[in-house]
């Protein structure tokens, strides 16, 4: 059992890993059908990995309204919007649009789920604004020097702010490509260098705690 | 494989105009077949008034020019091998000789194993001379002798790093402090003095991103700790297949901090994979169930700022990991510490304190000594080059080129 639980998935690791860390240097069609099935088995697992998400979704649900906990209404709405799109779109055979008319499923799509997310991704706006308003506050040398920064950059963004300021364009883009470029490779180096080194790690097994559990 | 000089004159005689000369045609290396690669001698008639045809027929031997089909025409002042940015040690002629490189597709037919016959010719207005002809057959090659720099790199990196976790293994070495990382104790604990939960997000790619991996390792960790102090763990998912690994990895945590009972399967679930969807329900979790610790590790988009500044307004505490630089500012912005980039990948060494794991951050160390030396050295190399315009600098700097 442990060499199921254990031994196997990590040799398995290993040999895949190599493999395709080698496939990056092997520009042959062999290396590349090989990449090309591979990505295929990894869709088809994704696709069968969505059942047990869907399964844990459901249970999760299920348990909130047999409990009725608070907010189990929201659960009832959830298994609704499920069971409704997915027997609309089986209804209209997965299309949005049939002959150029709007499918049921695409009206679902493009007047309920569109508009929702438009809606999240619009409320970013106003939390930028109150974040720059908490971080732009000069409590301290770092922050009044980020202040400093966001105000010139600001200004050199803006057509107002370089008709008031006209230095702050060349100034907002030498923040950004010298000072803001130069920070963002160093940490680029970084974080390539991390990953490399965890890739090895868990190649060669030294880091295994991913498969569950500590060292055996 | 490559010959040269099948037929020895041009097949229409120019005085003013002299035939390509050396021609010489080749199975293009370091690359997956069906393509040749022509190489000949540039010209003293060289110019924009005088162009170059490549023409290509099917092998063995293609000696009427009726067979030969135009498959390029330039001018003969462009298409140099100093124009294809080759590295030195795969360059196939001088740089100022001229290179085109015939490639299967848009009506040209190259297959694998088939020989084919090339010949170049020079045009001038209606004058045409032609070079010898040369023959040669595609085949893909095994290795990408472009990218040799870029592998002996990685070997020589990976042999650093499997050195200092031999050498971790002898020796205490120093580690610095991560602020974020000391706070986990902290976020918990507080956590478990409110009673509420701890939240855990791991980001917003799969299980094949490295960063995903690291969220899902420093999981455990938490995990461990949030057993111990019998504190509830919320991890939502976007991801299927990232779930059932936290799962996993969970479920080891609270047998190893000996609270196997208080592990529940639905601590991980899944939400939904679609960006916002995901956010907004997360978002109901900060604002109904109020966590006192959010965990935020992994990769992230422009969910990070709707996630964090939620977890903001709730008065929790908020640790976030990530190697997304783009989203850094928004992290730093609104959370009380920030792991960033690769501190998300030193959190497993820095908590777990095993030699092996530390071992592994002094050898990215030396791999950052080492770029900053030839970052250093390469500068000096670059302005030598372009001040005295001497080939030598280049030869160096090419081994830290990134070459397709």
């Amino acid at each position: 059992m442990i060499f199921l639980r254990r031994q196997l998935p990590l040799l398995i690791t290993m040999a895949t890993g190599l493999v395709f860390a080698a496939q990056y240097y092997v520009p042959h069609p062999v290396s590349e059908q090989l990449l090309t099935s591979v990505t295929k088995w990894l869709q088809i697992i994704g696709g069968f990995a969505l059942i047990l998400g869907i399964t844990s979704l459901f249970q999760l649900h299920a348990a909130k309204i047999r409990r009725k906990e608070p907010g189990w209404g929201y659960s009832l709405v959830l298994y609704a919007g499920i069971v409704v799109t997915v027997l609309v779109g089986l209804w209209n055979g997965g299309k949005e649009t049939i002959d150029g008319a709007m499918t049921a499923f695409g009206w679902i799509y493009s007047y309920t789920l569109v508009p929702l997310q438009g809606t999240m991704f619009a409320i970013l706006a106003f939390f930028i604004a109150s974040a720059a308003y908490r971080s732009f506050r000069a409590r301290s040398r770092e922050a009044a020097v980020l202040l400093a920064a966001a105000v010139i950059v600001m200004m050199g963004r803006v057509p107002l702010g370089e008709y008031i300021l006209p230095i702050s364009g060349d100034l907002s883009g030498w923040i950004l490509n010298i000072l803001n470029a130069a920070v963002r490779r160093a940490i680029l180096i970084g974080v390539s260098l991390g990953a490399i080194a965890l890739s090895f790690k868990i190649i060669f097994g030294v880091e295994r705690s991913y498969l569950g559990g500590g060292r055996e | 494989m490559w010959f040269i000089g099948l037929c020895p004159q041009g097949l229409s005689a120019q005085t003013t105009l002299s035939p390509p000369a050396s021609v010489l045609v080749f199975d293009t290396p370091s690359d997956g077949g069906e393509s040749l690669t022509v190489v000949w001698s540039s010209a003293a008639s060289d110019g924009p008034a005088v162009k170059y045809q490549v023409l290509l027929g099917e092998g063995p031997v293609a000696f009427d020019l009726g067979a030969f089909k135009t498959v390029a025409e330039f001018p003969s002042n462009s298409h140099y091998v100093r124009d294809a940015k080759l590295a030195w040690w795969i360059r196939p002629g001088s740089k100022d000789d001229h290179l085109f490189v015939i490639k299967n597709g848009k009506g040209i037919g190259l297959k694998n194993g088939h020989s084919y016959v090339v010949l170049v010719a020079a045009v001038s207005g209606t004058d045409r001379v032609m070079s010898a002809t040369a023959q040669a057959s595609p085949t893909p090659n095994w290795l990408n002798l472009n990218q040799l720099n870029n592998l002996i790199l990685a070997l020589l990196f990976g042999a650093v790093v499997f050195y200092a976790i031999n050498q971790a293994k002898r020796k205490d070495l120093f580690l610095r402090r991560i602020p974020g990382l000391d706070a986990v104790d902290e976020a918990i604990g507080r956590a478990t003095e409110l009673g509420k939960p701890v939240l855990y997000m791991t980001g917003a790619h799969d299980m094949s991103d490295p960063s995903t991996i690291a969220a899902a390792v420093i999981l455990g960790r938490v995990a461990k700790r949030a057993a111990a102090y019998e504190t509830e763990l919320v991890v939502p998912h976007r991801e299927p297949i990232t779930m059932a690994v936290c799962q996993e990895i969970t479920k080891q945590a609270y047998l190893e901090a000996g609270k196997p009972d208080l592990f529940k399967e639905d601590a991980n679930f899944f939400i939904t994979s679609d960006q916002f969807s995901y956010t907004a329900a997360v978002d109901g979790i900060m604002l109904r169930r109020k966590p006192a610790a959010n965990f935020f590790m992994g990769s992230y988009f422009a969910e990070s700022l709707l996630l964090t500044e939620t977890g903001a307004s709730t008065g929790a505490i908020q640790i976030a990991g990530t190697d997304s630089d783009h989203q850094l500012p928004f992290f730093v912005t609104t959370c009380d510490y920030t792991l960033i980039g690769e501190e998300l990948y030193a959190a497993s060494a820095y908590l777990s304190r095993e030699p092996i794991q530390i071992g592994t951050l002094r050898g990215q160390d030396l791999g950052k000594a080492f770029i900053l030396v030839v970052i250093g050295l390469g500068t000096v190399l670059a302005t030598i080059g372009v001040v005295t315009g001497v080939e030598w600098p280049h030869l160096m700097l090419d081994l830290f080129k990134d070459f397709k």
